[in-house]
Order: structure tokens, then sequence, then C-alpha cells
């Protein structure tokens, strides 16, 4: 008898365990995403209350609308995975191949801006460069720049925070597939007379696929759907689509046409992110993981 | 690489390699290995220069809130830290909720790390895909569905609605770590306990416990870290309680005080400690 309940509330035990997170995840994650569908579908305003009318419309005008902030989120999404990708990949190789015992020292370095708030960080940018601050200041007063020069407000300075802010997530899985890469393959690579650029392309890249796959979609993500950088570093003409969803939410109270908009967001990010997996991601990391 | 070496015509000049690359090709591997240390270095201090501007800042004898030009060294802001009070009092819900969405998240990711590490179980599957798709939506849309959430139902925005929703996007990273350190776990153990007369509950607290508490121990500093910094979700969620990133953005438009790159520093320093200190302790228990 009790040997049957001890089975029983052995067979139970996985569900009684996950149960109270999946609950929480279930209210406070899905339950919110598909309201946001639903929203997204109604018509009226916040003194007359929202009705559910299969209002497709609000797709079309949110498009109609916003469509330019939309295409400049993801050309900074992709602009800022690319400057993270060529800064952080000969980091990652050389902090795989050349760190020696260090490794996780450099590492933790790498890892210190995690340690100070997202925020800060992007205020010190800001900080750093001013129109007149401690960066630009002294090469205006040698006449290396032109009085009038600003970084501040231009899709630069936007772009470089973002890439600022989301380098080290393109470097850590990089380094973890490139550090996994036996040295030998390359030397054997070189005993076999292929060039140093040969080898490099044949052997090591093909190999740390995997981690470009993770640091691209680390990066890709976040970067398109961020707003602080855009309201913090940039201007009236870099305004990203996050800024946009953020101000119909909080400032304009349109809920139906924010909804829409994000909906639309998660969607393009959900499908580029599946197609950018088939294309070019599973069945290499399957061929690597294969071969 | 087979073929390439095939198409090379033996007994061409490159034959005199085959003990190795040669000197010059060495020389010139140590030549790119050395530019790139330098630009590793270089991008190093990249990475670590908004936080020494931070930290400069917090020395500057500033006499306005406005924080922008060296006015020469001072300890004064840090006498002065607690000085603004909406500063102060945003400083501390940013802790007490950090607090807050760890315990709660520790002890329900652990709960689901250990039924996904442990049990096989129908709807495993969709669990996965569950944390996977939480990890993995862009913060943006959690933030405004959930507001959509409170909205709908008219629930009153504040400290409560930060912590509902600082534990939602945290309790999935827990539950990840903790399953990646049962992935090598020896169910023997708890076997054995058991055949010698412990209880489930002795067996868990005496031997799985242990052995998956540095799992748990980085899941729970992970959402501490994730909780406290957060400002997209908490923007949308926060309704009058500020929290210190939250202020932190609204004081951009008027200037950022000397007194947020003083607790900027401080917490900066904490977390580094911290850190250090458990790398420390792992180093030693590998060692033991």
């Amino acid at each position: 008898m009790s040997a049957v309940s001890a089975r029983r509330r052995f067979r139970l035990a996985p569900y009684l365990l996950a149960l109270p997170g999946i609950v929480w995840l279930a209210v406070f994650f899905v339950v919110p995403i598909v309201m946001t569908l639903s929203v997204s579908l109604q018509t009226g305003d916040v003194e007359r209350g929202f009705q559910f009318t299969w209002h497709f419309a609000n797709y079309s005008d949110a498009m109609g609308r916003y469509h330019v902030q939309f295409v400049r989120s993801l050309f900074y999404g992709l602009t800022v995975t690319g400057a993270t990708f060529v800064l952080g990949y000969p980091m990652a190789y050389w902090i795989a191949f050349h760190g020696g015992r260090r490794k996780s020292f450099y590492l933790f370095l790498l890892l210190l801006p995690f340690f100070v708030s997202f925020v800060i960080r992007t205020v010190a940018w800001q900080f750093i460069l001013s129109d007149n601050g401690i960066l630009l200041g002294p090469l205006k007063d040698l006449h290396l720049l032109p009085s009038n020069f600003h970084v501040l407000a231009t899709s630069l300075a936007v772009i470089g925070g973002l890439t600022y802010n989301f380098l080290p997530f393109m470097v850590l899985p990089l380094f973890v597939s490139l550090e996994r890469i036996d040295p030998e393959l390359v030397e054997a690579a070189n005993d076999l007379y292929a060039s140093r650029v040969r080898a490099f392309l044949r052997v090591v890249f093909p190999l740390s696929i995997p981690g470009v796959f993770a640091g691209v979609l680390l990066t890709f993500v976040p970067a398109a759907a961020d707003y602080v950088s855009a309201s913090i570093l940039g201007g009236t003409r870099t305004t990203m689509i996050g800024n946009v969803i953020q101000t119909l939410y909080l400032t304009n109270n349109d809920y139906p046409l924010a909804s829409a908009l994000s909906f639309i967001l998660m969607a393009v990010l959900i499908v580029g992110v599946m197609v950018y997996a088939r294309v070019l991601g599973t069945e290499r990391v399957y061929e690597v993981a294969g071969g | 690489m087979t073929t390439t070496a095939a198409q090379r015509p033996v007994g061409q000049p490159a034959a005199r390699e085959r003990a190795g690359p040669g000197p010059r090709r060495r020389g010139q591997s140590r030549l790119i290995a050395r530019l790139l240390g330098a630009f590793t270095w270089f991008m190093i201090f990249y990475l670590t220069a908004p936080i020494l501007v931070m930290i400069a800042f917090g020395f500057n004898d500033t006499h306005s809130r406005v924080n922008l030009r060296w006015q020469g060294f001072t300890f004064k802001w840090y006498g002065k830290l607690f000085d603004i009070p909406d500063l102060s009092q945003a400083l501390r819900n940013s802790l007490l909720i950090a607090l807050f969405t760890t315990i709660i998240s520790t002890v329900l990711g652990t709960m689901m790390g250990l039924a996904l590490g442990r049990y096989r179980f129908r709807g495993q599957g969709a669990t996965d895909l569950l944390m996977f798709a939480n990890i993995a939506a862009p913060e943006l849309v959690l933030g405004a569905s959930l507001l959509t959430l409170f909205i709908s139902v008219q629930f009153q925005r504040g400290f409560l609605t930060i912590l509902l929703a600082h534990v939602m996007f945290t309790i999935a990273y827990v539950a990840v770590t903790v399953r990646a350190r049962l992935a090598g776990f020896d169910r023997t153990l708890e076997e054995a306990a058991q055949d010698l007369g412990a209880d489930p509950w002795a067996t868990f607290r005496k031997v799985t416990l242990p052995l998956i508490f540095p799992g748990i121990l980085a899941g729970a500093l992970l959402s501490f870290a994730l909780s406290i910094d957060d400002f997209v979700i908490t923007n949308f969620n926060s309704g009058q309680t500020q929290t210190f990133p939250i202020w932190v953005f609204g004081a951009t438009r008027v200037g950022v005080p000397p007194q947020v790159n003083v607790m900027g520093t401080l917490i900066f320093l904490g977390g580094v400690t911290l850190a250090v200190i458990q790398v420390l302790a792992a180093r030693r228990r590998k060692l033991d």
C-alpha cells in the first residue's frame, strides 16, 4: 500500500515540482501575450473602453505609420550584430588560443560591464560623447573637428551604444565554441600545407559556427528591440520601434496600436530567427556536432 | 583539406617545411598573435571606459546636479550619498525587489530545474519550449504584454507588479542553471541514501541539495543581477513606483547627480567582490 502510494508520489513529483513555475510563467508570460494579440484587434479609446472587433486595420495602420522606425530598428539590429561580430571574433580568438592560463581573467574583464547598470553605462557614453565633452572637447580645441561636430543624436551614437552594450553577448559564445577546438587540428592543417588563412577558413571558422549562431541570436534580438540607447544617445531621427511602442503604451494609451506593433515586432523577430536557424544555423550545427 | 595537400606536387619547395612551419612563418604568426592581443586589450579598455568615467565622476567636486566637467577631487558625495530622498527610495525599492525576486525565483526555478533535470514526464518538451520562449523573447514584448494584462484586469501598478514581472523573467534562468548542474548527476547516490533508510526529504536535504547547490547559488546570483539592473520590463509595469534604473533614466533629462555615480560605484564593487569570492571558493572546492 505504502509502496504504491510512494510510487505514485514519485510519478507525481516532477509535476508538483514544475507546476508553480509553469503557472507563474503561464499567468504572467503566456496569458499576456495572448491578450496582446486580442487587444491588437480591438477598437476604442481609454475613456470609452476597448471592444474586440477583429480590427485588422490596426496592423496596416501600425505599419503605415511606423514602418520607418521599424525598418530602422532592423537595420540598427543588423549593423550592431555585424559590428559586434567583427570586433568580437578577434578577441574571442585571441583569448581562446593565446589566453593561456589567464583565460578566465580576460573573461572576467570582459564581464565587468555587467556589474554596472545598463542605464548608467549608457549615461556614461552620453557623457563621453557629449558635444564639448572629454572626447570631442579636446579634439575641437585642437581644431581637428569642426566646432559644430556632434555624435550624440546621430545613428552613429545609437549604434555605438548598442554595440558597446551587446559586445560581451557576442564574445562569450564565440569564445566557448573556439575554446573547444583542439589546437592540434590547426597544426594538422598546417602540416598538410594549408596556408594560415586557409586553415582558419576551412578548420577554425566552421568549428566555431555554433558560437556564431548563438552570438548572433543573443545580439540581434535584444538590439533590434532596444530603446534605452536610442532614448539616451539618440535624437528625433534615430527613434527605434521600441521607443514608439513605449510611447504608444505609456503616453498615448493607444493600446490596440501598441499591441499590434509589439506583435509585429515579435513575429518578425521569431520568423527571422527561425529562417536564420534553418538556412545557416541548425544544419551547420548538426553538421559540426555530427562530424 | 586532403585534396589541397594532394594538389601540391610532392617535391616542391614547400616540402622543406615538412618538419613544421618555418622560422619566417612562425615569426609571422607571433606577430599576428601580438596584434590580436593588443586589439583585445584595446577592446577591454573600451569596455571598461564608461565604468572608469562613472567611478571618477563620483569624486568630482561639482557644485550642482550637473556633473559634466571635472572640477577637482572630493569625497563629499560619499557623505551625501542619501541626500536625494527619491533616489534613496528608488535604490531601496531596487534592492528589496531584487531580494524578493531572488528568493521566489530561486525556489520556483530550482523546483523546475529539478523536475526537468531528474525526471522524464509528459509535457517536458512543452515546458522546455515555454522556458526557451521566455528567455528568447525581447524584453520589450515581455514588458508590454504584461502591462496589457495589468491594464485589462485593472490591477494597480507599483511595487507588487514589478516583483511579479521580475520573477516572471528570472525563473527560467534559475531553472536552466540548476538543470545544467544536474546533467552529470549520479542517481545511484540518492538510491543509496534511500536504501540506508533516509526518507525522500532527508535524501534531498543531505544528498541532492549539496550536490546541486553551486547551480542554485549561480541561479540566485543571476536573478539578483538581472532584477536589480532591469529597466525595460520595469518601466512598463512600475506605475508611480521608481527603481534605481528608472530614476537614473528619468534624471538624464535634467542631469544625473554625482550620487548616482557613487551608488553605481558601490554596486559595482559589491558585485565584483561577490564574484571574486565565488570564483575563489569554487577554486578551493576543486582543489579539495
